[in-house]
């Protein structure tokens, strides 16, 4: 393991729990609450506005930095997000994850980082989430590898 | 109100977390994108050293407020298996959650991420709501 890349997983790692310890903080650790704030038409709880209202805030200060900076502190290059349209796979699939998240109250941060609270509850919808993301991975490999036969080489492109 | 405090300073913590990430190792803190890097085996160091450190954040509050953060999760087991499975799924496919889209992607101002965001928001309110007459 080289100097720079030992320095990014202590970096990973501090991110990671400054990430979890604010999710306990914030309250987003508990799907009753993330219902809760869902629930806009009963009885609406609209703290976890501030969640995601301070979260942006305090991204937004370091995407400014960023953007001021050749190149991140240990690494040769920003990986910024590459996909530059709106398509039907962004919409059908956050519209999928939305119906997920409605029904249980936890998205994948608070599901993984409250594992350590060792509930049986959050071990089962872990493994359903890491299976789902598996099934979809698969699905995108094969379908990658039938726009490439022959047949359809063409169309692909 | 005590809680509205707690949650716009965990929630400034999150954004702070996705901020060193950024500034640090220049990638976005989602973690629906780490999760799935890693279960291809993708850049499995950073990625598990995030993932371990987020489950230890908990362990952190537990030993600095005397307290674990509280976690009320009463859903049937086929509710919490088809709801992981429509979570794990949906997120790959729609290349993000509430951190990657919600967090980091509003705060670059992605036009992707917007979309994403008033998506599963509205399907997230939607699910609740209808689910609220079966309850």
């Amino acid at each position: 393991m080289t100097n720079g890349n030992y320095v990014r997983v202590v970096a990973a790692l501090v991110s990671g729990v400054i990430f979890g310890f604010g999710l306990s903080l914030s309250g987003m650790l508990d799907p009753a609450r993330v219902r809760g704030f869902l629930d806009i038409a009963r009885d609406w709880n609209p703290s976890l506005a501030f969640v995601l209202g301070g979260a942006v805030a305090v991204a937004a200060i370091g995407v400014v930095v960023a953007r001021r900076m050749r190149k991140p502190l240990f690494d040769e290059r920003f990986h910024r997000p590459t996909a530059p349209v709106i398509d039907r796979r962004l919409i059908t699939g956050s519209a999928i994850f939305g119906i997920g998240w409605g029904m249980v109250g936890l998205c994948p941060g608070p599901a993984l980082a409250s594992l350590s609270l060792g509930l049986p509850a959050t071990f089962l919808f872990v493994a359903a989430m890491l299976a789902g993301m598996t099934v979809h991975d698969r699905l995108e490999v094969a379908r990658s590898w039938l726009q490439k036969s022959p047949r359809d080489a063409g169309r692909a492109a | 109100m005590t809680h509205y405090w707690s949650a716009l300073a965990g929630g400034m913590l999150i954004g702070l977390s996705a901020a060193m990430l950024m500034l640090a190792t220049g990638r976005v803190a989602g973690i629906s994108g780490i999760a799935g890097r890693l279960l291809q085996g993708v850049q499995p160091l950073t990625g598990g050293a995030f993932v371990v450190g987020l489950a230890f954040g908990p362990v952190l509050f537990r030993f600095l407020s005397g307290q674990w953060p509280e976690v009320t999760l009463t859903a049937s087991w086929p509710i919490l298996v088809i709801g992981g499975l429509l979570v794990g799924f949906g997120s790959r496919m729609g290349s993000g959650c509430t951190s990657g889209h919600g967090v980091v992607g509003l705060a670059r101002l992605s036009k992707r991420s917007m979309v994403a965001v008033a998506t599963f928001m509205s399907t997230a309110i939607l699910t609740v709501y209808v689910m609220g007459f079966f309850a």
